[in-house]
C-alpha cells in the first residue's frame, strides 16, 4: 500500500472514537475500588475497633501511606501513558507514601523498646497480610491495566508495574482497616512486600498487554 | 521559511480540528507530517543499519499509531514532543523487530542514498499490504476500497451496499488490525 492511501484511509477514520485514556482510568478506578470493597466485605471486614482507632496515629498512617501511594501513582501513570509528555514532579512524588513510613517508623523506633522491635515486625497477621493484599488487588490491576491500553505508554513494563502500586495502594487501604498490626515496621516489611507482588506482576503484564 | 514552533503550532491546530472530527483537517496533518517522518524515520534506519526501503515501513507505522493514539495527545500542550515520542517508539520498535541492536551502521546503504535519493513519494510497501491480505474480508474489502482505490466513506457504503455507520466501523478495525499485525510480525 502506498502512504498516501494509507493516509486517505486514515483521514476518513477522523470520527472521533473511544473513551479519553484518563476517562476509562477513572472508570476503571470506580470499578476497582467496587470489587475491592465487596470483596473486603465478603472476606473479611474491618476490625471491630476500627472506628475508635482513628484517634490512633499509627492506624491513621495506614491510610495515608496507602492513598498516599493510590494518588502519587495515579498522578505518575497519567503522565506514563501519554508519548512525550514531561514525567515532572509525579516520579519524586512517589517517593511521598515511602516518605510517611519512614516518619511513622522513627516514630515507632522512639516510642518502642528495641527489644519489642522484631515482635511488632514480625506482627500477628503477617500471612494473612500476603495473601489478602495481592488477592484483593488482583481485580484492579487487570481493569487498571484494560484501561491503560486506551494510552500509549512508551515504557510499558514501568507503566504496568506502576498500575501495580495503584492496584496494591487500594488493596492494602481496605486491608489496614482489618488488620490489627499497626506498626510502621510492620506496614514496611509486609504491606510492601504484598504491594511489590502486584507491582512485579503488573510490569509482567504491561510489558505484554500495553504494547501499541 | 517557517520556524519549528510555527510549524508545530500549524500542526496542533490542524489535529485539534482534526480531534473534532475534521476529516480535510486531518489529511493536511498528516500530509504535512508525513514528509517530516519520512526524514527522520531514513535518518533512524541508515544510523542503524537498516535500508532506505524499511523506512517507508516505519512512516506508515507511525501514522497508524498517531491514529490510533492520537487521544493521548493533550490538546493543551505542544503536539511536538508527542510526535517526536511516537515516531521514536517505532522505529525501535521497527528496529528491535528486525533484530538490530542499534549498534551497527550500514555504509553501504548510506552512500547508497547519498547517491540516489529516493523519490518522495515512495512506491508500494510490502508490510502493510501483506498484512491487508490478512484483514477479515468485510474490513479488507473496505481498507481497500478507501485506501486502494481512493473511495470516500459515502462512496465505499455504496459500493459494498453497507451502511454508512458498517463501513466506519470496520475501516477503523480495519487499521487497527493492521497495525496489530504490524506490531507483531517478525518480519
Amino acid at each position: 500500500m502506498k502512504t498516501d492511501d494509507l493516509i486517505h484511509a486514515i483521514a476518513e477514520d477522523a470520527a472521533p472514537t473511544g473513551l479519553h485514556p484518563q476517562r476509562s482510568l477513572a472508570l476503571a478506578l470506580a470499578g476497582a475500588v467496587t470489587a475491592v470493597a465487596i470483596l473486603f466485605w465478603l472476606l473479611l471486614g474491618p476490625r471491630g475497633n476500627a472506628l475508635a482507632s482513628l484517634a490512633e496515629p499509627r492506624f491513621v498512617l495506614k491510610f495515608l501511606v496507602t492513598l498516599g501511594l493510590v494518588a502519587t501513582a495515579i498522578g505518575l501513570v497519567l503522565r506514563l501513558i501519554r508519548p512525550g509528555a514531561a514525567v515532572g514532579i509525579w516520579r519524586s512524588a512517589l517517593l511521598l507514601a515511602p516518605g510517611l513510613l519512614l516518619i511513622g517508623i522513627a516514630g515507632e523506633l522512639v516510642t518502642v523498646p528495641s527489644g519489642s522491635w522484631m515482635t511488632v515486625l514480625i506482627g500477628t497477621n503477617s500471612r494473612l497480610c500476603l495473601t489478602f493484599i495481592p488477592l484483593m488487588g488482583l481485580a484492579p490491576l487487570g481493569l487498571i491495566l484494560l484501561a491503560l491500553r486506551s494510552g500509549a505508554p512508551t515504557r510499558p513494563a514501568l507503566t504496568g508495574a506502576v498500575a501495580g502500586l495503584i492496584a496494591g495502594g487500594i488493596s492494602a487501604a481496605f486491608y489496614a482497616s482489618h488488620c490489627p498490626d499497626d506498626s510502621p515496621l510492620f506496614v514496611a516489611t509486609w504491606y510492601v512486600l504484598a504491594i511489590a507482588m502486584l507491582a512485579g506482576l503488573g510490569a509482567l503484564l504491561g510489558r505484554r498487554l500495553l504494547r501499541w | 521559511m517557517q520556524g519549528v514552533s510555527d510549524r508545530e503550532a500549524e500542526w496542533a491546530a490542524l489535529m485539534r480540528a482534526a480531534l473534532g472530527g475534521d476529516r480535510a483537517a486531518y489529511r493536511d496533518l498528516l500530509v504535512a507530517l508525513t514528509p517530516v517522518l519520512r526524514a527522520a524515520a531514513r535518518q533512524g534506519c541508515l544510523r542503524f543499519g537498516l535500508g532506505v526501503a524499511e523506512a517507508e515501513d516505519v512512516v506508515q507505522e507511525t501514522l497508524l499509531a498517531l491514529h490510533l493514539k492520537r487521544q493521548t495527545w493533550d490538546s493543551s500542550q505542544p503536539i511536538g514532543p508527542w510526535l517526536r515520542a511516537i515516531a521514536r517508539n517505532k522505529l525501535v520498535d521497527a528496529l528491535r523487530r528486525r533484530g538490530r541492536r542499534g549498534t551497527e551502521v550500514d555504509i553501504d546503504a548510506f552512500s547508497e542514498v547519498l547517491a540516489a535519493p529516493v523519490p518522495e513519494d515512495s512506491g508500494i510497501r510490502r508490510d502493510v499490504a501483506k498484512h491487508l491480505q490478512a484483514l477479515a474480508p468485510g474490513q479488507r474489502s473496505v481498507v481497500q476500497a478507501i485506501a486502494v482505490d481512493g473511495a470516500s466513506i459515502r462512496e465505499a457504503a455504496q459500493r459494498l451496499t453497507m451502511t454508512e455507520g458498517a463501513v466506519r466501523v470496520a475501516l477503523h478495525r480495519g487499521l487497527a488490525t493492521l497495525a496489530l499485525r504490524l506490531r507483531s510480525s517478525e518480519t
